[in-house]
C-alpha cells in the first residue's frame, strides 16, 4: 500500500502531516525523521527552552497522542538514505524500503560547522536541536565564561539568555558588524548598544583561528587574541539539506527548486521549509528562507497539492527575534528599500524602521512595536507619505487604503 | 475537563475537550480546528490565532494586554471581543466557552 511519506521531522513535517489530515486525507502518513523527538518548535530553543522557562512538552508542535489518535506514524531517529523516484520508494538507515504515493522533502537545514583547529574539543556546541540544548544546559550552570561564535540572531539570543543568567559573555563576529547579513548598519548598531548595556562583550571583524584546552575548551583563539571560555556556542549559519534530493536527480540550486505549488522537478515529490528555493510572486523573485512561517505555509500548500489541489504559495516573508525584553518583528527585507523612515523612539526601545523603495513600503524592523509590524504586512508594496508614516500623531489605520 | 466551542466563519461548530492550562490556540491546533494558523507557536508574535469571543463570555475572559491589543488593532476583521487565542488559558471557569473564527487570519 502506498502512503504519504514525509522526510524530516521539523516544523514543515509536523504541519504537513496535520494539514493532510485536516484536508481530509485518511490514508497512511509516515514521517521519517533523524531527530529523536516528535516535531517541535525551533525558535524557543535559543530563547525560553534554553533558559528553562519552557519545558519540552511546551515546545512540541503537537503532543504525541495527536499523532497516535490520527494514525500518523512517526519513525524517529531514522534517516532516509535514498529516494528512488522511478519506483516511488525511499530506503532508510534501518534498512527498510517504504513506498510512497507522494513524497514531501522537509529535510530542513543543519548548522554550518566551524572549521578551526581543535573545534572538536568538549564544551564547543551548536544550537539547532533539542539534543543540542540538552548538552548546553548540562554544562551552562558550571560555566563562567561563555563565548558565542557568530553575531547572528541565534548567537545574540543565546547571549541574551546567558548574560541574563549571570555568565560572562563574549560574542565574536567575523564581519564588521553583528547581524551584517540580515540587517542595516543602524539596526546592527542598536543591537550592539543593547547587548553592551547588558554587559555582553562584542568583538567584531574577528575570525576564530582555533581553540585550546585539555579535557575541554579553555580558550578561543582569534589570531593574537585569546578569549577565556569554558562554554562555546557556535552559530555561524545553516546549510540546507539538499543532498538527498540532488542524489535523486531533483533540480537544486541553493535549495531544492520548487514551483509555486511546492512541487519539485518530480511531480510526485514536494518540498517545504528552509531547504526550498521557491518563487515568491509578491517579491517577484526566488527566495530561500530560513523561517518558521515559511516552513509552516509551504507545508500547508504542499499538503493541499499532494492531494491534487492547486493551492499556491504567496506570503510576504516575516521573522521575529526575542532578546532581553525586546521583541523584534520583521517583514520583508530591508535591503529592498533605499529610504528609511523611523517611527517611534529609539532611545525608549520602542520604534520601527520602515524601508521604502520608490516610496512603496517593502520592509519593516519593528522593535516592541507590534502595530507597525502588523501595518507593514498590510501596507506592503503600497505607496505611503513618509512624513505621515513617521508622525506618531497620524493613526496608522489612516494609511491603509 | 472544560470544553470549548469553536464556530467557523461558515457556521460549522467544533466542540472540543480542553486541558486546564492549555491555551485556546493549543486546544484548536491539537484538534485540527481549521482557521487557526498560530505560526509563532503562542508567543503573541504573529496574530494568526485571532478569535472573537462570544458576548456571554467576554467578561470571564478579560481584556487583552497592551501588546496583544496592538497586534489586533489593525486587523481588518477586528471586533470589540477580538482576542488572540494563544493568550487565553483554559480553566474550569471557562467551561463551555464559545469563540467565533474570522474568515481570514492576517
Amino acid at each position: 500500500m502506498s502512503a504519504m511519506v514525509i522526510v524530516g521531522g521539523g516544523h514543515a513535517a509536523g504541519q504537513n502531516a496535520a494539514s493532510l489530515r485536516q484536508e481530509g486525507y485518511d490514508g497512511e502518513i509516515i514521517i521519517i525523521g533523524d531527530d529523536t523527538h516528535i516535531p517541535y518548535q525551533r525558535p524557543p530553543l535559543s530563547k525560553q527552552y534554553l533558559s528553562g522557562e519552557h519545558g519540552l512538552e511546551r515546545v512540541y508542535l503537537r503532543p504525541e497522542k495527536f499523532y497516535e489518535e490520527r494514525n500518523i506514524e512517526i519513525r524517529l531517529g531514522v534517516t532516509v538514505t535514498e529516494i528512488h523516484p522511478d519506483e516511488h520508494t525511499v530506503t532508510t538507515s534501518s534498512g527498510d524500503t517504504v513506498n510512497y504515493e507522494k513524497l514531501l522533502l522537509a529535510t530542513g537545514s543543519r548548522p554550518r560547522i566551524l572549521n578551526a583547529p581543535r573545534s572538536d574539543l568538549p564544551g564547543i556546541h551548536y544550537l539547532r536541536s533539542v539534543a543540542h540544548v540538552g548538552s548546553i544546559q548540562a554544562e551552562m550552570p558550571q560555566a563562567k565564561n561563555v563565548c558565542i561564535v557568530g553575531g547572528g540572531y541565534i548567537g545574540l539570543e543565546v547571549a541574551s539568555v546567558a548574560v541574563s543568567a549571570g555568565h560572562n559573555v563574549t560574542v565574536l563576529e567575523m564581519e564588521e558588524r553583528i547581524l551584517q547579513r540580515v540587517t542595516t548598519p543602524e539596526m546592527s548598531a542598536f543591537y550592539y548598544e543593547l547587548h553592551s548595556s547588558y554587559g555582553v562583550n562584542i568583538v567584531t571583524s574577528t575570525a576564530v583561528s582555533g581553540f585550546t584546552g585539555e579535557a575541554r575548551v579553555e580558550q578561543v583563539l582569534c589570531g593574537e587574541l585569546s578569549i577565556p571560555a569554558d562554554l562555546v556556542i557556535v552559530g555561524i549559519g545553516i546549510i540546507p539539506n539538499i543532498e538527498l534530493a540532488e542524489a535523486a536527480g531533483l533540480e537544486c540550486d541553493n535549495g531544492i527548486i520548487v514551483d509555486e505549488y511546492c512541487r519539485t522537478s518530480d511531480p510526485d515529490i514536494f518540498a517545504a521549509g528552509d531547504n526550498t528555493n521557491h518563487p515568491n510572486p509578491i517579491l517577484n523573485r526566488r527566495l530561500r528562507l530560513e523561517s518558521v512561517p515559511n516552513a509552516m505555509e509551504q507545508a500547508r500548500v504542499a499538503a493541499a497539492n499532494m492531494l491534487g489541489g492547486d493551492k499556491t504559495y504567496e506570503s510576504i516573508p516575516w521573522f521575529w527575534s526575542d532578546q532581553y525584553n525586546l521583541k523584534l518583528q520583521m517583514v520583508g527585507f530591508s535591503a529592498d528599500g533605499e529610504t528609511q523612515v523611523i517611527r517611534g523612539d529609539k532611545a525608549a526601545n520602542q520604534f520601527a524602521v520602515f524601508y521604502l523603495h520608490e516610496n512603496k513600503v517593502v520592509a519593516v524592523d519593528a522593535v516592541n512595536s507590534p502595530r507597525e509590524f502588523m501595518v507593514c504586512k498590510q501596507l506592503y508594496g503600497q505607496s505611503v507619505d513618509p512624513e505621515k508614516l513617521k508622525d506618531l500623531d497620524v493613526d496608522l489605520k489612516s494609511l491603509i487604503e | 475537563m472544560p470544553q470549548v466551542k469553536f464556530i467557523e466563519h461558515d457556521g460549522t461548530e467544533h466542540v472540543i475537550d480542553a486541558s486546564n492550562g492549555d491555551s485556546i490556540m493549543i486546544t484548536a491546533i491539537n484538534n485540527l480546528v481549521p482557521g487557526i494558523d498560530a505560526d509563532c507557536g503562542g508567543e503573541c508574535s504573529c496574530a494568526t490565532c485571532h478569535v472573537i469571543v462570544d458576548d456571554a463570555w467576554i467578561s470571564n475572559v478579560g481584556e487583552p494586554s497592551d501588546n496583544e491589543d496592538s497586534m489586533l488593532d489593525l486587523n481588518p476583521d477586528r471586533q470589540p471581543n477580538s482576542r488572540l487565542s494563544c493568550q487565553i488559558e483554559m480553566t474550569d471557569d471557562l467551561d463551555d466557552i464559545v469563540v467565533n473564527l474570522p474568515e481570514f487570519q492576517y
